[in-house]
């Protein structure tokens, strides 16, 4: 597989490394192959959420539990997660989240732009530290940077991964 | 029959197991708790609305050799519905997650819960995948619910029927940090503050 395409692998990579150990998610084509190798590894709890703000009290759950988690999720679903992200504030939970981004990067479908543009100033109202990956190369030392920072400062940090990385959705079949 | 909510939390941690985790809901059930006794292996939450279980069933997934009790009200329990979901997909056997069900909004003035119009709790979490669920209004549904809660090892879900009364506030720690940190200390995960 060729670099562009196989930055999930190097992300899932990157969690392992970090010992991560539960990763709460809600569907979402951006992170299909990621929540596919999170499945098949048996060192993971993979857990399928109805609604991205489970996965903020989740991963709360399991850092009093002395296990690592982390929250994919795709923009849409950071304004699920307003309120409990007070609970890793309040808190100091450790919470990585990967968000792959819609509405800002030739996006067909307008209701997607709203939220995509309210992403990012709205995380750091909320005192996220947020970075940005628009490059499959950046992927890693990024996600790297982010775990550490959330596991070892105890903080909330979110890594927008850029629609230009991902690709357009296609919607002719 | 509907039980009195501060003897029915008394009831269910008298004689606590040494491996036995409790999140209380934000409000009455995390006073209920701390009249019951302090206890760092307690979790008070004093907001996450809805969040309850789900903090459940991170802690029970991380801890698999303790128990986790999760007890809330019908109102936070009913704001984060979704997780008795996925929860019933995940089924951990040991996690227990009790709903004190006044049917009222006890925080905000009494208001009515949807479970006063008929919504039922148990038969949710039983169409979810628990496989064990239990709808508690006496004394002896009560003191099976004890003594299960010692032993269970099965996803549980049980409903408590209370009173809709409104008992003094005997208030907690609020500084989450402070309850976080002694909480993993309680379990090894960091040295005592």
């Amino acid at each position: 597989m060729n670099n562009a395409a196989s930055w999930p692998d190097r992300l899932f990579d990157a969690l392992k490394r970090a010992n991560v150990r539960q990763v709460g998610y809600v569907p979402d084509a951006g992170h299909s192959r990621l929540i596919a190798r999170c499945r098949d590894d048996a060192e993971m709890h993979d857990v399928a959420l109805t609604t991205e703000e489970e996965g903020v009290a989740l991963a709360a759950g399991a850092w009093l539990g002395g296990e690592r988690a982390t929250l994919l999720m795709q923009s849409s679903g950071v304004g699920n997660c307003i309120n409990m992200l007070s609970l890793a504030r309040a808190c100091r939970f450790p919470l990585p989240m990967f968000i792959t981004m819609r509405g800002e990067w030739e996006e067909f479908n307008p209701w997607q732009v709203p939220m995509g543009q309210a992403v990012e100033p709205v995380l750091k109202l909320c005192d996220a530290e947020v970075l940005r990956v628009r490059t499959p190369d950046e992927v890693e030392r990024t996600a790297e940077r982010a775990l550490q920072s959330a596991y070892g400062d105890e903080r909330v940090v979110a890594v927008l991964l850029s629609q230009e990385l991902i690709g357009k959705k296609v919607w002719t079949k | 029959m509907k039980l009195d909510r501060r003897a029915a939390m008394a009831a269910l941690v008298a004689n606590r197991s040494e491996n036995l985790l409790i999140v209380p809901g934000l409000g009455s059930t995390t006073w209920d708790l701390a009249a019951a006794g302090d206890d760092p292996r307690n979790f008070y939450l004093w907001g996450a609305m809805g969040g309850a279980a789900m903090i459940g069933l991170g802690l029970a997934l991380a801890q698999p050799d303790k128990r986790v009790a999760v007890i809330t009200g019908d109102g936070e329990m009913l704001m984060g519905l979704g997780a008795l979901a996925t929860i019933g997909v995940k089924r951990p056997n040991n996690l227990a997650v009790i709903v004190f069900d006044n049917g009222v909004y006890g925080e905000t003035g009494m208001q009515p819960s949807h479970t006063s119009s008929g919504v039922d709790l148990a038969g949710v979490a039983r169409a979810a995948g628990f496989p064990v669920c239990l709808d508690v209004a006496d004394q002896a549904g009560l003191d099976d619910l004890a003594a299960r809660l010692k032993s269970f090892n099965q996803t549980l879900f049980a409903r408590v029927a209370i009173e809709a009364n409104d008992p003094p506030r005997v208030l907690p720690e609020r500084d989450g940090v402070a309850i976080k940190r002694r909480f993993r200390a309680a379990l090894g995960l960091e040295a005592q503050g």
